[in-house]
Protein backbone atom coordinates (compact mmCIF):
# COMPACT_ATOMS: atom_id res chain seq x y z
CA UNK A 1 0.00 0.00 0.00
CA UNK A 2 3.11 2.01 0.42
CA UNK A 3 6.24 1.93 -2.07
CA UNK A 4 9.16 3.63 -1.47
CA UNK A 5 11.38 3.82 -4.84
CA UNK A 6 14.85 4.93 -4.37
CA UNK A 7 14.61 7.50 -1.39
CA UNK A 8 17.55 9.99 -1.13
CA UNK A 9 17.79 12.75 0.67
CA UNK A 10 21.61 15.50 1.03
CA UNK A 11 21.47 17.96 3.61
CA UNK A 12 23.81 20.34 2.35
CA UNK A 13 26.72 17.42 1.78
CA UNK A 14 25.50 15.10 4.05
CA UNK A 15 23.94 12.01 2.52
CA UNK A 16 20.81 11.31 5.23
CA UNK A 17 19.00 8.93 3.10
CA UNK A 18 20.78 6.71 -0.17
CA UNK A 19 18.31 4.81 -2.63
CA UNK A 20 15.86 3.95 0.21
CA UNK A 21 13.16 1.41 -1.66
CA UNK A 22 10.60 -0.93 0.19
CA UNK A 23 7.13 -1.35 0.57
CA UNK A 24 4.67 -1.71 2.56
CA UNK A 25 2.03 -4.65 2.83
CA UNK A 26 -1.58 -3.18 3.48
CA UNK A 27 -2.82 -4.09 6.71
CA UNK A 28 0.45 -4.94 7.65
CA UNK A 29 2.65 -3.90 10.94
CA UNK A 30 6.34 -2.61 9.52
CA UNK A 31 8.77 -1.28 11.85
CA UNK A 32 12.02 0.14 10.82
CA UNK A 33 14.53 0.25 12.75
CA UNK A 34 18.41 1.26 12.80
CA UNK A 35 21.20 3.08 15.10
CA UNK A 36 20.87 6.48 15.75
CA UNK A 37 21.38 8.62 13.07
CA UNK A 38 20.37 5.99 10.56
CA UNK A 39 17.97 8.61 9.03
CA UNK A 40 14.86 6.96 10.16
CA UNK A 41 12.74 10.10 11.26
CA UNK A 42 14.63 11.73 8.21
CA UNK A 43 12.77 9.07 6.05
CA UNK A 44 8.90 9.27 8.31
CA UNK A 45 9.81 13.18 7.32
CA UNK A 46 9.79 12.56 3.87
CA UNK A 47 7.08 10.20 3.67
CA UNK A 48 4.53 12.86 5.28
CA UNK A 49 5.55 15.77 3.42
CA UNK A 50 7.78 17.57 6.33
CA UNK A 51 10.85 17.15 3.92
CA UNK A 52 11.33 17.56 0.38
CA UNK A 53 13.32 14.28 -1.01
CA UNK A 54 16.64 15.29 -3.04
CA UNK A 55 15.81 12.05 -5.58
CA UNK A 56 12.71 9.13 -6.00
CA UNK A 57 9.59 8.51 -5.02
CA UNK A 58 6.17 7.86 -2.46
CA UNK A 59 3.32 5.82 -3.54
CA UNK A 60 0.42 5.54 -1.71
CA UNK A 61 -1.24 3.09 -3.06
CA UNK A 62 -1.15 3.48 -7.18
CA UNK A 63 -0.99 7.38 -6.18
CA UNK A 64 2.47 8.55 -6.67
CA UNK A 65 2.49 11.46 -3.26
CA UNK A 66 5.99 12.46 -3.81
CA UNK A 67 6.46 15.64 -2.59
CA UNK A 68 2.70 16.60 -1.60
CA UNK A 69 2.50 18.67 1.53
CA UNK A 70 1.70 17.10 4.94
CA UNK A 71 -2.12 18.91 4.39
CA UNK A 72 -2.85 16.99 1.40
CA UNK A 73 -1.63 13.47 2.99
CA UNK A 74 -4.04 13.30 5.77
CA UNK A 75 -6.94 13.27 3.11
CA UNK A 76 -5.39 10.88 1.11
CA UNK A 77 -5.52 8.56 4.48
CA UNK A 78 -1.68 8.83 5.53
CA UNK A 79 -1.16 10.61 9.19
CA UNK A 80 1.66 10.36 11.38
CA UNK A 81 2.78 10.76 15.14
CA UNK A 82 5.76 12.71 16.50
CA UNK A 83 8.49 11.55 18.41
CA UNK A 84 8.41 14.58 20.84
CA UNK A 85 4.30 14.42 21.32
CA UNK A 86 2.91 17.17 19.08
CA UNK A 87 0.05 18.18 21.20
CA UNK A 88 -2.25 20.92 20.63
CA UNK A 89 -1.53 22.10 24.55
CA UNK A 90 -4.03 25.02 24.99
CA UNK A 91 -6.95 23.10 24.08
CA UNK A 92 -8.52 20.33 25.37
CA UNK A 93 -7.87 16.80 24.57
CA UNK A 94 -11.72 16.08 23.12
CA UNK A 95 -11.02 19.31 21.02
CA UNK A 96 -7.26 17.53 19.81
CA UNK A 97 -9.60 14.66 18.94
CA UNK A 98 -11.87 16.81 17.13
CA UNK A 99 -9.29 18.76 15.04
CA UNK A 100 -8.43 14.97 13.71
CA UNK A 101 -11.39 14.89 12.34
CA UNK A 102 -10.72 18.06 10.22
CA UNK A 103 -10.82 16.16 6.53
CA UNK A 104 -13.75 14.54 7.52
CA UNK A 105 -15.86 17.59 7.40
CA UNK A 106 -16.43 20.86 5.72
CA UNK A 107 -17.69 23.84 7.45
CA UNK A 108 -16.07 26.97 6.09
CA UNK A 109 -16.09 30.55 8.15
CA UNK A 110 -18.95 31.60 6.74
CA UNK A 111 -21.14 28.48 8.10
CA UNK A 112 -19.41 28.29 11.01
CA UNK A 113 -20.18 31.91 11.68
CA UNK A 114 -23.29 31.83 11.53
CA UNK A 115 -23.83 28.70 12.90
CA UNK A 116 -26.00 27.04 9.44
CA UNK A 117 -28.32 23.83 9.86
CA UNK A 118 -25.61 21.71 7.98
CA UNK A 119 -22.41 23.32 10.05
CA UNK A 120 -24.67 22.53 13.61
CA UNK A 121 -25.16 18.66 12.72
CA UNK A 122 -21.80 18.40 11.33
CA UNK A 123 -20.27 19.81 14.65
CA UNK A 124 -22.52 17.39 16.76
CA UNK A 125 -21.09 14.16 14.46
CA UNK A 126 -17.67 15.39 15.12
CA UNK A 127 -18.00 15.03 18.90
CA UNK A 128 -19.51 12.24 18.75
CA UNK A 129 -16.86 10.83 16.20
CA UNK A 130 -14.53 11.87 18.85
CA UNK A 131 -15.76 10.41 21.47
CA UNK A 132 -15.33 7.51 20.06
CA UNK A 133 -11.96 7.77 19.61
CA UNK A 134 -11.20 8.52 23.10
CA UNK A 135 -13.37 5.21 24.11
CA UNK A 136 -11.01 3.13 22.10
CA UNK A 137 -7.87 4.56 23.49
CA UNK A 138 -9.53 4.71 27.47
CA UNK A 139 -8.92 8.61 27.54
CA UNK A 140 -12.39 9.23 27.77
CA UNK A 141 -12.45 9.94 31.51
CA UNK A 142 -10.21 13.27 30.36
CA UNK A 143 -12.01 14.46 27.71
CA UNK A 144 -11.90 17.74 28.66
CA UNK A 145 -8.30 17.84 30.73
CA UNK A 146 -6.23 20.42 28.91
CA UNK A 147 -4.20 18.08 26.80
CA UNK A 148 -1.19 20.47 27.70
CA UNK A 149 -1.60 18.97 31.17
CA UNK A 150 -1.37 15.32 30.60
CA UNK A 151 1.25 13.01 31.46
CA UNK A 152 3.59 12.10 29.21
CA UNK A 153 1.63 8.18 28.94
CA UNK A 154 -2.12 9.65 28.43
CA UNK A 155 -0.33 12.37 25.88
CA UNK A 156 1.41 9.81 23.65
CA UNK A 157 -2.32 7.82 23.86
CA UNK A 158 -4.23 11.42 22.63
CA UNK A 159 -1.78 11.69 19.64
CA UNK A 160 -2.88 8.49 17.95
CA UNK A 161 -6.50 9.43 19.05
CA UNK A 162 -5.97 12.30 17.29
CA UNK A 163 -4.53 10.55 14.17
CA UNK A 164 -7.35 7.66 14.06
CA UNK A 165 -10.13 10.32 14.18
CA UNK A 166 -8.24 10.99 10.22
CA UNK A 167 -9.50 7.68 9.47
CA UNK A 168 -5.80 7.07 8.03
CA UNK A 169 -4.98 4.17 5.64
CA UNK A 170 -1.92 4.01 7.21
CA UNK A 171 -0.42 5.65 10.48
CA UNK A 172 2.55 6.20 10.69
CA UNK A 173 4.63 6.41 14.27
CA UNK A 174 7.85 7.94 15.31
CA UNK A 175 8.90 6.29 18.37
CA UNK A 176 5.91 5.56 20.26
CA UNK A 177 7.37 3.41 22.89
CA UNK A 178 10.14 6.45 24.04
CA UNK A 179 9.52 7.91 27.67
CA UNK A 180 6.74 5.26 28.27
CA UNK A 181 7.13 2.31 31.54
CA UNK A 182 7.23 -1.10 30.85
CA UNK A 183 2.92 -1.06 31.58
CA UNK A 184 2.60 1.56 29.18
CA UNK A 185 4.67 -0.08 27.17
CA UNK A 186 2.97 -3.42 26.70
CA UNK A 187 -0.66 -1.38 26.72
CA UNK A 188 0.64 0.12 23.56
CA UNK A 189 1.32 -3.00 22.23
CA UNK A 190 -2.23 -4.00 22.66
CA UNK A 191 -3.44 -1.05 20.89
CA UNK A 192 -1.26 -1.18 18.23
CA UNK A 193 -2.42 -4.85 17.56
CA UNK A 194 -5.88 -3.21 17.86
CA UNK A 195 -5.62 -0.19 15.44
CA UNK A 196 -4.11 -3.26 12.50
CA UNK A 197 -7.37 -5.07 13.71
CA UNK A 198 -9.34 -2.40 12.34
CA UNK A 199 -7.68 -2.13 9.20
CA UNK A 200 -5.27 0.44 9.52
CA UNK A 201 -1.66 -0.35 8.21
CA UNK A 202 0.67 0.83 10.94
CA UNK A 203 4.51 1.57 9.88
CA UNK A 204 6.58 2.49 13.64
CA UNK A 205 10.16 3.59 14.04
CA UNK A 206 10.53 2.01 17.21
CA UNK A 207 13.79 1.75 19.75
CA UNK A 208 12.51 -0.65 21.88
CA UNK A 209 13.50 -4.14 20.26
CA UNK A 210 11.13 -6.12 22.10
CA UNK A 211 8.34 -4.35 21.19
CA UNK A 212 9.28 -4.39 17.72
CA UNK A 213 10.13 -8.18 17.86
CA UNK A 214 6.86 -8.63 19.65
CA UNK A 215 4.23 -6.59 16.90
CA UNK A 216 5.98 -6.09 13.79
CA UNK A 217 5.10 -8.69 10.62
CA UNK A 218 8.48 -7.36 8.75
CA UNK A 219 11.28 -4.62 9.60
CA UNK A 220 13.54 -2.87 7.33
CA UNK A 221 16.76 -1.73 9.27
CA UNK A 222 18.51 1.16 8.19
CA UNK A 223 22.19 1.77 8.40
CA UNK A 224 23.75 5.21 7.49
CA UNK A 225 20.99 6.36 5.15
CA UNK A 226 21.00 2.93 3.43
CA UNK A 227 18.71 0.09 3.78
CA UNK A 228 20.78 -2.73 5.72
CA UNK A 229 18.25 -5.90 5.81
CA UNK A 230 14.58 -6.21 4.92
CA UNK A 231 12.53 -9.21 6.55
CA UNK A 232 10.44 -10.86 9.46
CA UNK A 233 11.44 -10.54 12.77
CA UNK A 234 13.50 -13.89 12.97
CA UNK A 235 15.06 -13.38 9.95
CA UNK A 236 16.74 -9.92 10.96
CA UNK A 237 17.47 -11.18 14.56
CA UNK A 238 19.33 -13.83 12.68
CA UNK A 239 21.02 -11.43 10.11
CA UNK A 240 25.07 -10.71 10.78
CA UNK A 241 24.90 -7.83 9.34
CA UNK A 242 22.30 -5.64 11.57
CA UNK A 243 24.08 -7.89 14.14
CA UNK A 244 27.35 -5.97 13.41
CA UNK A 245 25.73 -2.87 12.72
CA UNK A 246 24.30 -2.65 15.72
CA UNK A 247 27.30 -4.05 17.83
CA UNK A 248 29.91 -2.79 15.78
CA UNK A 249 32.32 -4.85 13.77
CA UNK A 250 34.06 -7.20 15.81
CA UNK B 1 -26.36 23.62 33.61
CA UNK B 2 -24.21 22.78 30.22
CA UNK B 3 -21.82 24.94 29.03
CA UNK B 4 -23.91 25.42 25.85
CA UNK B 5 -26.17 26.77 27.56
CA UNK B 6 -24.19 29.20 29.75
CA UNK B 7 -22.68 30.76 27.17
CA UNK B 8 -26.01 31.59 25.72
CA UNK B 9 -27.38 32.87 29.15
CA UNK B 10 -23.99 35.20 29.45
CA UNK B 11 -24.26 36.46 25.78
CA UNK B 12 -28.20 37.58 26.49
CA UNK B 13 -27.28 38.96 30.07
CA UNK B 14 -24.55 40.82 28.19
CA UNK B 15 -26.41 41.87 25.57
CA UNK B 16 -29.56 43.16 27.80
CA UNK B 17 -26.88 45.14 30.01
CA UNK B 18 -25.45 46.86 26.65
CA UNK B 19 -28.64 47.79 25.72
CA UNK B 20 -29.47 49.14 29.18
CA UNK B 21 -26.74 51.17 29.87
CA UNK B 22 -27.74 54.54 27.65
CA UNK B 23 -30.71 54.64 30.44
CA UNK B 24 -28.49 55.43 32.47
CA UNK B 25 -26.33 57.97 30.94
CA UNK B 26 -29.04 59.77 29.60
CA UNK B 27 -27.17 63.04 28.05
CA UNK B 28 -23.70 61.59 30.06
CA UNK B 29 -20.66 62.87 28.33
CA UNK B 30 -19.63 58.91 28.76
CA UNK B 31 -22.60 58.01 26.47
CA UNK B 32 -19.86 59.21 23.82
CA UNK B 33 -17.49 57.37 25.28
CA UNK B 34 -19.17 54.34 25.18
CA UNK B 35 -19.48 54.62 21.52
CA UNK B 36 -15.74 54.59 21.00
CA UNK B 37 -15.96 51.32 23.19
CA UNK B 38 -17.96 49.35 20.96
CA UNK B 39 -15.97 50.78 17.83
CA UNK B 40 -12.56 49.69 19.78
CA UNK B 41 -14.02 46.46 20.57
CA UNK B 42 -14.94 45.28 17.21
CA UNK B 43 -10.92 46.33 15.92
CA UNK B 44 -10.12 44.45 18.85
CA UNK B 45 -12.28 40.83 18.13
CA UNK B 46 -10.83 41.86 14.87
CA UNK B 47 -7.33 41.33 15.49
CA UNK B 48 -7.78 39.15 18.22
CA UNK B 49 -9.18 36.32 15.48
CA UNK B 50 -5.96 36.57 14.19
CA UNK B 51 -3.68 37.02 17.08
CA UNK B 52 -5.77 35.43 19.65
CA UNK B 53 -6.65 32.50 17.44
CA UNK B 54 -4.58 31.55 14.92
CA UNK B 55 -1.47 33.11 16.58
CA UNK B 56 -0.64 35.52 13.88
CA UNK B 57 0.37 38.99 14.84
CA UNK B 58 -0.24 42.39 12.76
CA UNK B 59 1.52 45.47 13.83
CA UNK B 60 -0.91 47.55 11.00
CA UNK B 61 -3.80 46.78 11.58
CA UNK B 62 -4.99 50.24 11.90
CA UNK B 63 -4.11 50.40 8.02
CA UNK B 64 -7.63 48.60 7.58
CA UNK B 65 -9.49 50.21 10.00
CA UNK B 66 -8.13 53.45 7.47
CA UNK B 67 -9.09 52.05 4.94
CA UNK B 68 -12.58 51.00 6.23
CA UNK B 69 -13.03 55.18 7.02
CA UNK B 70 -11.33 56.49 4.23
CA UNK B 71 -13.46 54.32 1.42
CA UNK B 72 -16.51 55.31 3.13
CA UNK B 73 -15.39 58.79 3.30
CA UNK B 74 -14.02 59.23 -0.11
CA UNK B 75 -16.94 58.13 -1.79
CA UNK B 76 -19.85 59.36 0.52
CA UNK B 77 -18.70 62.91 0.14
CA UNK B 78 -18.54 62.80 -3.73
CA UNK B 79 -21.16 60.82 -5.00
CA UNK B 80 -24.82 60.09 -4.43
CA UNK B 81 -24.36 56.82 -2.90
CA UNK B 82 -26.13 54.84 -0.34
CA UNK B 83 -23.28 55.13 2.73
CA UNK B 84 -24.69 51.40 3.55
CA UNK B 85 -23.75 50.39 0.29
CA UNK B 86 -20.00 52.04 0.53
CA UNK B 87 -19.91 50.36 3.76
CA UNK B 88 -20.43 46.67 2.35
CA UNK B 89 -17.89 48.43 -0.56
CA UNK B 90 -15.37 49.42 1.37
CA UNK B 91 -14.95 45.81 3.45
CA UNK B 92 -15.02 43.82 -0.18
CA UNK B 93 -12.05 46.32 -0.69
CA UNK B 94 -10.26 46.20 2.74
CA UNK B 95 -11.11 42.30 2.48
CA UNK B 96 -9.68 41.88 -1.20
CA UNK B 97 -6.66 43.79 0.11
CA UNK B 98 -5.89 41.44 2.67
CA UNK B 99 -6.18 38.20 0.72
CA UNK B 100 -4.02 39.59 -1.82
CA UNK B 101 -1.16 40.92 0.54
CA UNK B 102 -2.17 37.48 3.03
CA UNK B 103 0.17 35.53 1.10
CA UNK B 104 2.93 36.50 0.68
CA UNK B 105 2.66 38.34 4.11
CA UNK B 106 1.72 35.32 6.16
CA UNK B 107 4.60 32.93 4.76
CA UNK B 108 6.44 34.68 7.63
CA UNK B 109 6.70 34.10 10.96
CA UNK B 110 7.39 35.80 14.35
CA UNK B 111 9.73 38.72 14.28
CA UNK B 112 9.37 38.65 10.42
CA UNK B 113 5.61 39.03 10.21
CA UNK B 114 5.80 41.84 12.34
CA UNK B 115 8.07 43.56 10.53
CA UNK B 116 5.89 42.92 7.01
CA UNK B 117 2.83 44.05 8.77
CA UNK B 118 4.58 47.16 10.72
CA UNK B 119 5.67 48.14 7.05
CA UNK B 120 2.06 48.10 5.30
CA UNK B 121 0.99 50.16 7.84
CA UNK B 122 3.14 52.72 7.56
CA UNK B 123 2.94 52.45 3.37
CA UNK B 124 -1.26 52.84 4.29
CA UNK B 125 -0.45 55.55 6.43
CA UNK B 126 1.68 57.24 4.09
CA UNK B 127 -0.57 57.18 1.32
CA UNK B 128 -3.55 58.48 3.52
CA UNK B 129 -1.05 61.54 4.31
CA UNK B 130 0.43 61.82 0.89
CA UNK B 131 -2.64 61.28 -1.65
CA UNK B 132 -3.82 65.31 -0.53
CA UNK B 133 -6.33 65.30 -3.73
CA UNK B 134 -8.13 62.32 -2.42
CA UNK B 135 -7.98 62.57 1.49
CA UNK B 136 -7.48 65.73 2.24
CA UNK B 137 -4.02 64.86 3.66
CA UNK B 138 -2.78 65.49 7.05
CA UNK B 139 -5.79 68.57 7.14
CA UNK B 140 -7.77 65.76 7.03
CA UNK B 141 -11.70 64.86 5.28
CA UNK B 142 -14.79 66.67 6.71
CA UNK B 143 -18.37 66.82 5.84
CA UNK B 144 -18.63 62.83 5.31
CA UNK B 145 -22.61 62.23 6.12
CA UNK B 146 -23.89 60.70 9.00
CA UNK B 147 -25.68 57.46 8.63
CA UNK B 148 -29.54 57.02 8.36
CA UNK B 149 -32.18 54.69 8.29
CA UNK B 150 -35.55 56.28 6.69
CA UNK B 151 -35.78 59.55 9.05
CA UNK B 152 -33.97 57.89 11.92
CA UNK B 153 -30.63 59.52 11.50
CA UNK B 154 -27.19 58.41 13.11
CA UNK B 155 -26.04 61.95 14.39
CA UNK B 156 -26.24 61.75 17.99
CA UNK B 157 -24.80 59.91 21.13
CA UNK B 158 -27.48 57.85 21.82
CA UNK B 159 -28.21 56.88 18.39
CA UNK B 160 -24.55 56.12 17.30
CA UNK B 161 -24.12 54.15 21.05
CA UNK B 162 -26.97 51.77 19.54
CA UNK B 163 -25.90 51.67 15.96
CA UNK B 164 -22.37 50.97 16.78
CA UNK B 165 -23.26 48.45 19.55
CA UNK B 166 -25.80 46.66 17.27
CA UNK B 167 -22.62 45.96 15.15
CA UNK B 168 -20.54 45.03 18.28
CA UNK B 169 -23.08 42.51 19.35
CA UNK B 170 -23.57 41.13 16.01
CA UNK B 171 -19.59 40.53 15.14
CA UNK B 172 -19.60 39.32 19.15
CA UNK B 173 -21.64 36.53 18.34
CA UNK B 174 -20.40 35.58 15.18
CA UNK B 175 -17.02 35.27 15.98
CA UNK B 176 -17.66 33.29 19.34
CA UNK B 177 -19.51 30.87 17.03
CA UNK B 178 -15.95 31.02 14.54
CA UNK B 179 -14.48 30.30 17.70
CA UNK B 180 -16.05 27.71 18.73
CA UNK B 181 -16.46 25.59 15.57
CA UNK B 182 -13.87 23.30 13.43
CA UNK B 183 -12.53 26.32 11.76
CA UNK B 184 -12.16 28.03 15.17
CA UNK B 185 -10.47 24.79 16.70
CA UNK B 186 -7.96 24.69 13.21
CA UNK B 187 -7.11 28.09 14.22
CA UNK B 188 -6.04 27.36 18.08
CA UNK B 189 -4.63 23.94 16.61
CA UNK B 190 -2.02 26.32 14.55
CA UNK B 191 -1.09 28.35 17.21
CA UNK B 192 -0.13 25.70 19.59
CA UNK B 193 1.95 23.30 17.06
CA UNK B 194 1.18 24.30 12.49
CA UNK B 195 2.76 21.21 11.99
CA UNK B 196 0.77 18.87 13.75
CA UNK B 197 -2.24 20.88 12.75
CA UNK B 198 -0.94 20.45 9.23
CA UNK B 199 -0.11 16.42 9.41
CA UNK B 200 -3.99 16.57 10.61
CA UNK B 201 -5.15 18.39 7.33
CA UNK B 202 -5.44 21.50 8.35
CA UNK B 203 -4.13 23.74 5.45
CA UNK B 204 -2.50 26.13 7.30
CA UNK B 205 -1.33 29.11 4.58
CA UNK B 206 -4.96 28.97 3.16
CA UNK B 207 -6.37 29.35 6.59
CA UNK B 208 -4.23 31.97 7.95
CA UNK B 209 -4.87 34.45 4.68
CA UNK B 210 -8.94 33.55 5.22
CA UNK B 211 -8.37 34.60 8.85
CA UNK B 212 -6.66 37.48 8.03
CA UNK B 213 -8.91 38.84 5.68
CA UNK B 214 -12.13 38.21 7.51
CA UNK B 215 -9.90 40.51 10.57
CA UNK B 216 -9.35 43.12 8.21
CA UNK B 217 -13.35 43.57 6.80
CA UNK B 218 -14.02 43.36 10.34
CA UNK B 219 -11.63 46.26 10.83
CA UNK B 220 -13.12 47.94 7.91
CA UNK B 221 -16.48 47.68 9.22
CA UNK B 222 -15.66 49.61 11.81
CA UNK B 223 -13.57 52.31 10.23
CA UNK B 224 -16.84 53.13 8.13
CA UNK B 225 -18.99 53.19 11.38
CA UNK B 226 -15.86 55.52 12.48
CA UNK B 227 -16.13 58.37 9.22
CA UNK B 228 -20.15 58.73 9.63
CA UNK B 229 -19.89 59.11 13.34
CA UNK B 230 -16.87 61.09 13.44
CA UNK B 231 -17.78 63.08 9.60
CA UNK B 232 -14.29 64.08 10.04
CA UNK B 233 -11.74 61.92 9.76
CA UNK B 234 -7.55 62.79 9.59
CA UNK B 235 -4.39 60.14 8.93
CA UNK B 236 -3.06 60.66 12.85
CA UNK B 237 -6.05 58.22 13.71
CA UNK B 238 -5.02 55.10 11.66
CA UNK B 239 -1.53 55.61 11.99
CA UNK B 240 0.94 53.20 13.83
CA UNK B 241 0.44 53.97 17.21
CA UNK B 242 -3.17 53.34 16.91
CA UNK B 243 -2.01 49.83 15.94
CA UNK B 244 -0.11 49.46 19.00
CA UNK B 245 -2.76 50.26 21.02
CA UNK B 246 -5.38 48.01 19.53
CA UNK B 247 -2.73 44.87 20.39
CA UNK B 248 -2.26 46.32 23.93
CA UNK B 249 -6.41 45.56 24.15
CA UNK B 250 -6.33 42.45 22.74
CA UNK B 251 -3.33 41.26 25.08
CA UNK B 252 -4.79 43.18 27.76
CA UNK B 253 -8.18 41.69 27.72
CA UNK B 254 -6.63 38.15 26.95
CA UNK B 255 -5.91 36.50 24.16
CA UNK B 256 -8.00 34.09 22.40
CA UNK B 257 -11.09 35.68 24.30
CA UNK B 258 -13.87 37.53 22.66
CA UNK B 259 -15.48 38.88 26.15
CA UNK B 260 -11.63 39.64 26.57
CA UNK B 261 -11.11 42.17 23.73
CA UNK B 262 -14.26 43.81 25.02
CA UNK B 263 -12.70 44.47 28.38
CA UNK B 264 -9.71 45.24 27.25
CA UNK B 265 -11.22 47.91 24.52
CA UNK B 266 -13.12 49.23 27.49
CA UNK B 267 -10.44 49.55 29.95
CA UNK B 268 -8.02 51.06 27.24
CA UNK B 269 -10.51 53.40 25.69
CA UNK B 270 -11.98 54.78 28.98
CA UNK B 271 -9.24 54.75 31.23
CA UNK B 272 -7.94 58.36 29.75
CA UNK B 273 -11.44 60.14 30.77
CA UNK B 274 -10.73 58.82 34.15
CA UNK B 275 -7.06 59.61 34.53
CA UNK B 276 -7.48 62.94 33.41
CA UNK B 277 -7.68 64.17 37.05
CA UNK B 278 -4.15 63.53 37.13
CA UNK B 279 -3.58 66.26 34.80
CA UNK B 280 0.16 66.13 33.57
CA UNK B 281 0.34 62.29 35.38
CA UNK B 282 -1.93 60.78 33.46
CA UNK B 283 0.13 58.96 30.79
CA UNK B 284 2.43 57.88 33.59
CA UNK B 285 -0.33 56.19 35.96
CA UNK B 286 -1.55 54.94 32.26
CA UNK B 287 1.57 53.02 31.36
CA UNK B 288 2.10 51.63 35.26
CA UNK B 289 -1.56 50.18 35.11
CA UNK B 290 -0.90 48.36 31.86
CA UNK B 291 2.53 46.99 33.26
CA UNK B 292 1.14 46.20 36.80
CA UNK B 293 -1.59 44.66 34.74
CA UNK B 294 0.14 42.42 32.00
CA UNK B 295 2.77 41.61 35.46
CA UNK B 296 0.37 40.41 37.55
CA UNK B 297 -2.55 39.12 34.93
CA UNK B 298 -0.23 37.58 32.31
CA UNK B 299 -3.48 35.56 30.66
CA UNK B 300 -5.04 38.97 30.13
CA UNK B 301 -7.61 40.47 32.66
CA UNK B 302 -10.52 38.06 31.67
CA UNK B 303 -8.25 34.97 32.71
CA UNK B 304 -7.55 37.07 35.51
CA UNK B 305 -10.90 37.56 36.83
CA UNK B 306 -11.63 33.96 36.43
CA UNK B 307 -8.81 32.92 38.61
CA UNK B 308 -10.47 35.66 41.15
CA UNK B 309 -13.83 34.11 40.74
CA UNK B 310 -12.46 30.72 41.57
CA UNK B 311 -10.16 31.40 44.23
CA UNK B 312 -13.05 33.31 45.80
CA UNK B 313 -15.31 30.25 45.30
CA UNK B 314 -13.07 27.90 46.92
CA UNK B 315 -12.48 30.56 49.92
CA UNK B 316 -15.81 30.84 50.72
CA UNK B 317 -15.94 27.13 50.31
CA UNK B 318 -13.53 26.11 52.61
CA UNK B 319 -15.55 28.55 55.33
CA UNK B 320 -18.39 26.91 54.65
CA UNK B 321 -17.28 23.63 55.72
CA UNK B 322 -15.20 24.73 58.55
CA UNK B 323 -18.09 26.28 59.70
CA UNK B 324 -20.29 22.77 59.23
CA UNK B 325 -16.83 21.07 61.25
CA UNK B 326 -17.21 23.45 64.11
Amino acid sequence: MLKLNGITKIFGGLTALEDVSFSVADGSITGVIGPNGAGKTTLFNIITGLYAQTAGEVYLGEKNISLFPPEALAGLGLVRTFQNVELFGQMTVLENVMVGLHTRSKSGIFSSAFKLPGQIKEEKYIKEKSLQWLEFTGLTDLADIQAGNLPFGKGRLLEISRALAVEPRAILMDEPAAGLNSRETAELALLIRRIRESGITVILVEHDMELVMDICDSIIVLNLGKKLAEGTPREIQENPAVISAYLGEG
Amino acid sequence: MTGKKRQILIFLFFAAAVLLVPLFFKGNYLLNVFVFVGINTILAIGLNLLLGYAGQISLGHAAFFGLGAYISGIITTRFPLDPWLVIVLAAVCAGALAFVIGFPILKLKGHYLAMATLGFGIIMYIIFNETVGLTGGPSGLSGIPNLHIGSLIFDNDLNNYYLVWLFTLVVMLLSINLSQSRIGRALRAINDSEMAARVMGVNARILKVQIFTVSAVISAIAGSLYAHIMTFISPASFGFNFSIELLTMVVIGGLGSIYGSFLGAAILTMLPEFLRVFQDFDIIIYGLMLILMTMFMPGGLISGIQKIAEFTAAKIKGMTSNNAQT
